[in-house]
């Protein structure tokens, strides 16, 4: 992708997938959503598919998926764990994760009972070169 | 989630700089490296059915065929019955090989009564400027390569004509009215008033999108400057730069096929539901038979069954069906036979839900047959539907 490079989020951390994990603190479930690497690479959300409230996860494997008018991509999950509350928000207006990928457009939020290959902001950015 | 890079090695158009300037997402097509889009998808795709976008096609091929003989070798080069066309109108028509398979489908112009100029898609650009030099080489006519010279920038939608309007030099009214009153595929030569500066143009009311809209040929050097003085001049009325994404999915609603998707080497013009194009009747001065390439095996294609038909698909449910997924035929009590193969599709922005293009059995392509596509495992019912997908409101 061409474009701007984009500033990543330091408290976040990232797959190499493009996705971003909130874990303020192991106890509790953590935040997950996709990057505006992720974003601006697929064009404008029209269709997400969130895994259901009460679904085990596991780290890397295939949890959904992200419609653009233009291409599909597949959403993978940083964590293992189970998925404690998705965003209908987001469900019913897919443009809040084009216009909000770390704040309002949040997909989904899970607990984490182990996680997957997770990156810093500063080596997800190297990834994204 | 993945990302595509681009290529190196595509090149750069002439508006390069302005797309940059507009902070457009880039992506290589068809050795160029073109905008895919300035800020959304959706954005643009609405601008041009409701004001108008603005389209770089720099990247397109234009050839030039001229000569004592240029339509009589057209009409062998072509499938279409070239020299039937009327100075100053175009026509839509295929280069195809001996076998009958689609090379490239072109816009051929007729400039003058020995002066065509012949619009290729920008990856077989190069191939149709060789076939077009061989085909042509019995015939008094040459054949010239201008896509180096030459680019293409596209005003399409409801507000195209009064922005074109606005860029004709004001000293000439004759050109204003020639501009409105231009028909669908007629072209005309066209001078515009750019900063000054008098800009010879080609115009012709073509486009790749289903709604009115004008293509303006220019020299290379005068496209940056064109490109503002019409962004500037037609943003009051809605115009915007609009990139590869919304005309992908503006050509799709309409019911255009892509080359590469729809149309290929695999393809002949008849399996695409174009076989009105190829003119098997077309004669030479002399009132004989044009033996263009491609007639034989287009004469009996035309007589056989077709393996596969072109269909339009509507969705009932969410997920679209993309390019390559198999259309298949649910069966109760066993598995889904695979029966098409999806050659384009997209969630409709007009229409708002997801559209796709397949060839399937002919057996199955009737309109209202229900048939189903493996989205990445899942099937997703769908509907045989007519094409277009989406048809602009007349003008009162």
């Amino acid at each position: 992708m061409a474009g701007p490079t984009a500033q990543f989020p330091e408290n976040l951390q990232y797959t190499a997938e493009h996705e971003w994990i909130d874990i303020v603190d192991p106890q509790s479930p953590a935040t997950v959503g996709i990057t505006a690497t992720a974003v601006e690479a697929l064009g404008d959300i029209v269709y997400l598919e969130l895994p259901e409230v009460g679904a085990t996860i596991g780290a890397g494997t295939v949890v959904g998926e992200v419609e653009s008018t233009k291409s599909v991509s597949e959403l993978y999950s940083p964590v293992s764990g189970t998925v404690v509350e998705v965003n209908q928000a987001v469900i019913d207006d897919p443009a809040i994760v084009n216009s909000s990928p770390y704040t309002d457009g949040w997909l989904f939020r899970v607990t984490v009972e182990a996680t997957g290959d997770l990156l810093s902001a500063e080596e997800y950015a190297a990834v994204t070169g | 989630m993945t990302t595509d890079p681009t290529d190196p090695t595509d090149r750069q158009g002439p508006l390069h700089d302005e797309h940059l300037a507009l902070g457009a997402s880039l992506t290589g097509f068809g050795g160029w490296l073109m905008p895919l889009r300035y800020t959304s998808d959706l954005a643009e795709h609405r601008a041009v059915r409701e004001a108008a976008g603005l389209f770089d096609l720099s990247h397109m091929g234009e050839i030039e065929v001229s000569g004592p003989q240029a339509a009589a070798a057209l009409d062998h080069a072509l499938v279409g019955n070239l020299s039937a066309v009327a100075p100053g109108r175009a026509r839509y028509t295929m280069l195809c090989a001996e076998d009958g398979s689609v090379l490239d489908d072109l816009v051929v112009y007729r400039l003058a009564e020995d002066r065509f100029l012949v619009v290729a898609n920008a990856g077989n650009a190069a191939l149709v400027a060789r076939e077009l030099v061989a085909r042509a080489a019995a015939f008094d006519a040459v054949v010239a390569d201008q896509g180096e010279q030459t680019a293409l920038i596209a005003v399409q939608g409801p507000r195209a004509e009064e922005i074109v309007v606005a860029l004709v030099d004001p000293a000439d009214g004759a050109d204003a009215t020639t501009v409105r009153e231009m028909r669908y595929y007629a072209s005309s030569a066209v001078s515009f008033e750019v900063a000054g500066e008098r800009v010879d143009a080609l115009v012709a009311r073509t486009g790749y999108t289903g709604e009115d809209g004008f293509e303006l040929f220019v020299p290379v050097g005068v496209a940056p400057l064109l490109w503002r003085t019409l962004l500037a001049g037609g943003a009051p009325l809605g115009l915007t730069p609009a990139g590869l994404a919304a005309r992908d999915s503006l050509r799709l609603e309409a019911g255009m096929p892509l080359y590469g998707h729809e149309l290929d080497t695999t393809t002949t013009p008849f399996e695409a539901g174009l076989g009105r194009v190829v003119k098997l009747d077309k004669v030479s001065d002399d009132g004989t038979p044009v033996p263009f390439v491609g007639r034989d095996a287009l004469a009996a294609r035309k007589v056989s069954p077709p393996s596969r038909v072109l269909v339009g698909l509507r969705a009932t449910g969410r997920r679209p069906a993309r390019a390559g997924y198999g259309v298949v035929l649910p069966e109760a009590g066993g598995p889904a036979r695979r029966v098409g193969t999806v050659t384009s599709g997209a969630p409709s922005p007009s229409l708002g839900y997801p559209i796709a293009m397949a060839y399937v059995s002919p057996e199955l392509s009737a309109e209202g047959t229900e048939l189903g596509v493996d989205v990445r495992g899942r099937v997703e019912p769908v509907v045989v539907v007519p094409l277009p997908f989406y048809r602009r409101p007349q003008q009162s």
